[in-house]
């Protein structure tokens, strides 16, 4: 039986131009690669390394200050600039830039580990925080905190293996590719919750990697792949723990208060290669795609790598792009400057030409025909909160219960009047903090 | 590389291939079944009705818009299903400048008045149904009999045939049998309002609008269902006739499902909340046999709808979804948290 959660949409998925073609290293590394000390939730990281530095791959150049996780060169070379750079966030972050040598020399701390089936979960829960693991689905939350504050509050591992934004196949890739790493990575998870079952949650859209990691699986009974409802949000945290155990997590509360734990797909590979491999986190798979672009590909680039040069990696722009994308449609975030770098939690470079840019209304109307309410995963009445948020009423945007918004997006993309509405929940909501704030 | 200029906003950088246009011709396009029948039973006049109609909705559409320095809504199609949902629910031989009248009200009065697209609280053309049957009872309540000789009657619609409709007095609502059959009534060939004659036609279009996404099942379900289940228990077929076909004739029988898939469903004036539309298709499911046992009308469709129209804000506040992630042993603690801080404010305010 297919597993449902209340709401969503499905956006046509797009997802044709990329499924199929296996994931590449670039074909010209770049010669730069400017590194955000900003990957995560939390402090931004303390920069370790000075201009004039050489570095190796993998060698730390970020210490957490703070709720964080530490960040690793991508590149060997020398350091030419610490300095504030433009981020895909729209604000400038502090960053590290590294000239590359195109040596690729590795750091002498990155390699395989041995006996590694003798590790603790302490020792787990450690490798992992120094590799600089979080969220590699978009939110980027420190995942040692995630684990640790989770072990003994746990009883449910879920893997998100959903990938319902359109356009984007890097998960899906990586699950076909490197399904060995995947499965790898929830039995680490596993040791380091002590926990002896775990979830792998996919879209059944991509059902040759549900198969795949299933075969892989095999007899053993650890591991229950599950194949999902193709819907959107379907990957949204709270969306995916009510499709898989039925349990709804509580306004203003974690996964781990309903017992649930939930980890990326790209998250667990990278955990895999933490803990076997030795290696930290600075290169993940990302999907350079949409029709603006001449060649849409999978690549496996290094943290840091310039937008521009991705785009070169995809052939180039295909006649004039008219939006460049941080992330998917629904949730990512449009970019003016193509000298922005990937972070860990960049999964997609999505160029849109003018034929796939969203319908605008010069006079958009409400016409209250409460598909928002029908499709909104959160349970709101989004309608209503534009009403009241257009007229500034923002004590009545809160009793309509705005705060439980996650901007997934579902409402605006539902919307046959063209309201901007998650612009207007954003507007709202900051209001409301600020509002917060002051008292 | 060439000049290229980015735009940037706001997420979602995707929108649904559905826009209010696409809504709102559909729904023209479901009417269409009924439109034909109207025309088959009434003659052309009924297409010429409603031509008039719908040019005059949007001229005073147009119009008021324009005085008042609004931006031009005539694309969005809204006011063309109310001029011919106006011309449905009135009978053939209504003369054009009534119409008009009707037309008038429904648009600038009802609709504008109140904001425009979106914002009225009534819906328009029951609305102005509603003023019609006010001002001009007689030719409101004139139902000519399905004929060939209404073909001739575009201009002067004088000379048709008149008679009862089957929910009139002499019929079901004086607990006799109609002289048409229940498929006549079920095909359309009876008297009546020019679109409301044909339940298959009507059923035809609600299902298309039901598969195609643009309404949903609950209120006319919930509505249709009311009154079936209702006129079933407390049937008022006279002896000897099956109450189980005394029931579909009492819902094939005037404008109940022309009402079902096409008034009570309009967005502007439906609730929102999922159990709204539910509780709103039960509201109007009994008003409308209340009005036809007790009332004065032999019909309750267009009030019924009216009536629960008004009572659409009170219904979505009270049937906002239930909180995400909000258990029904939370809510109760909730209330037994504050029943016990109001006593304890009570005892307080006491000692």
């Amino acid at each position: 039986m297919k597993q449902m959660f209340y709401g969503g949409v499905h956006p046509a998925e797009h997802k044709e131009a990329t499924e199929q073609k296996p994931i590449q290293p670039l074909s010209n590394a770049p010669a730069q690669v400017v590194i955000p000390m900003s990957m995560h939730i939390g402090a931004p990281c303390k920069p370790v390394v000075q201009k004039g530095d050489t570095v190796t791959v993998g060698q730390m150049i970020g210490a957490t200050a703070g709720l964080g996780a530490p960040i690793h060169a991508s590149v060997s070379g020398t350091v030419v600039a610490v300095e504030p750079r433009p981020g895909t966030g729209g604000v400038p972050t502090l960053s590290v830039v590294i000239e590359n040598d195109f040596q690729n020399t590795l750091c002498p701390d990155c390699k395989p580990r041995e006996n590694v089936d003798a590790l603790t979960s302490q020792e787990i829960i450690d490798i992992i925080r120094d590799a600089g693991c979080t969220g590699m689905g978009g939110a980027g939350f420190p995942t040692h905190v995630k684990i640790s504050s989770a072990v003994g509050k746990a009883d449910t591992i879920i893997i998100n293996g959903a990938e319902c934004e359109p356009y984007i196949t890097a998960d899906h890739r990586l699950m076909l590719e490197h399904g060995e790493k995947i499965i790898g990575g929830v039995r680490f998870i596993m040791k380091a919750l002590q926990l002896d079952h775990a979830f792998i949650g996919i879209e059944d859209n991509k059902m040759n990697a549900v198969n795949h990691l299933k075969e892989l699986v095999g007899d053993a009974k650890d591991i229950t792949v599950r194949a999902l409802r193709t819907r959107y949000p379907q990957g949204a945290e709270k969306q995916l723990i009510q499709a898989i155990t039925g349990r709804e997590v509580p306004p203003g509360k974690l996964p781990a208060d309903v017992g649930c734990c939930v980890f990326n797909a790209a998250t667990t590979a990278a955990i895999y290669d933490a803990v076997a491999l030795g290696l930290p986190v600075y290169q993940r798979v990302i999907t350079i795609t949409g029709s603006a672009v001449k060649n849409p590909v999978n690549l496996l680039a290094p943290v840091g790598t310039p937008f521009s040069h991705l785009i070169e990696e995809a052939g180039g722009f295909n006649g004039t792009p008219a939006r460049v994308i941080s992330g998917g449609p629904m949730m990512g975030f449009a970019q003016y400057d193509m000298s922005v770098t990937m972070g860990k939690a960049s999964n997609c470079v999505l160029c849109l030409s003018k034929e796939d840019m969203p319908a605008v209304s010069p006079n958009p109307t409400c016409i209250r025909c409460a598909r928002c309410v029908n499709v909104c995963p959160m349970h709101l009445t989004p309608l209503f909160m534009n009403m009241f948020a257009k007229a500034r009423r923002w004590s009545e945007v809160e009793e309509y219960r705005i705060m439980d918004c996650m901007e997934c997006g579902s409402c605006q993309y539902i919307c046959p009047a063209r309201i901007p509405l998650v612009q207007q929940f954003r507007t709202a909501k900051f209001a409301i903090r600020q509002q917060a704030a002051k008292k | 590389m060439e000049e290229y200029k980015l735009s940037v906003a706001s997420s979602p950088h995707a929108s649904s291939p559905v826009g209010t246009k696409n809504l709102m011709r559909d729904v023209l396009i479901a009417l269409i079944p009924a439109m034909a029948m109207g025309i088959w039973v009434f003659g052309p006049r009924a297409l010429t009705t409603t031509l008039v109609s719908v040019i005059f909705c949007e001229i005073f559409e147009w119009g008021y818009c324009k005085l008042m320095h609004k931006p031009n809504p005539c694309g969005d199609l809204s006011a063309a299903i109310t001029g011919v949902l106006l011309v449905f629910v009135c009978p053939v031989t209504l003369p054009y400048w009534t119409i008009v009248i009707g037309d008038f009200f429904a648009i600038v009065v009802v609709k504008q008045l109140f904001g425009g697209l979106g914002t009225n609280f009534l819906n328009p053309a029951l609305a102005g149904r509603a003023f019609l049957m006010l001002c001009y009872p007689v030719p409101m309540t004139t139902w000519v009999l399905p004929g060939k000789e209404h073909w001739a009657s575009v201009v002067s619609a004088a000379d048709a045939t008149t008679g009862a409709t089957p929910l009139a007095v002499d019929f079901m609502k004086g607990g006799v049998t109609p002289d048409a059959s229940l498929a006549d009534m079920f095909i359309g060939n009876i008297g009546g309002c020019v679109g409301e004659v044909s339940a298959i036609a009507l059923l035809i279009g609600g299902i298309y609008l039901i598969a195609k996404g643009v309404i949903r099942i609950r209120i006319p379900a919930a509505y249709i269902l009311t009154v079936a289940v209702l006129t079933l228990i407390f049937s008022r077929a006279p002896e000897g006739v099956n109450v189980f076909t005394w029931m579909l004739r009492e819902i094939f029988a005037g404008g109940l499902f022309l009402g079902a898939f096409f008034m009570a469903t309009d967005y502007v004036t439906s609730p929102n909340t999922p159990k709204g539309e539910v509780i709103f298709g039960i509201g109007a499911g009994l008003l409308v046999v209340f009005i036809r046992y007790f009332g004065g009308y032999p019909e309750g469709v267009c009030y019924s709808i009216l009536i629960m129209n008004i009572c659409v804000w009170l219904i979505d506040k009270a049937t906002l979804p239930k909180r995400f992630g909000v258990t029904a042993e939370m809510r109760k603690a909730e209330k037994e948290k504050a029943k016990a801080a109001k006593k304890a404010a009570k005892e307080g305010a006491e000692a």
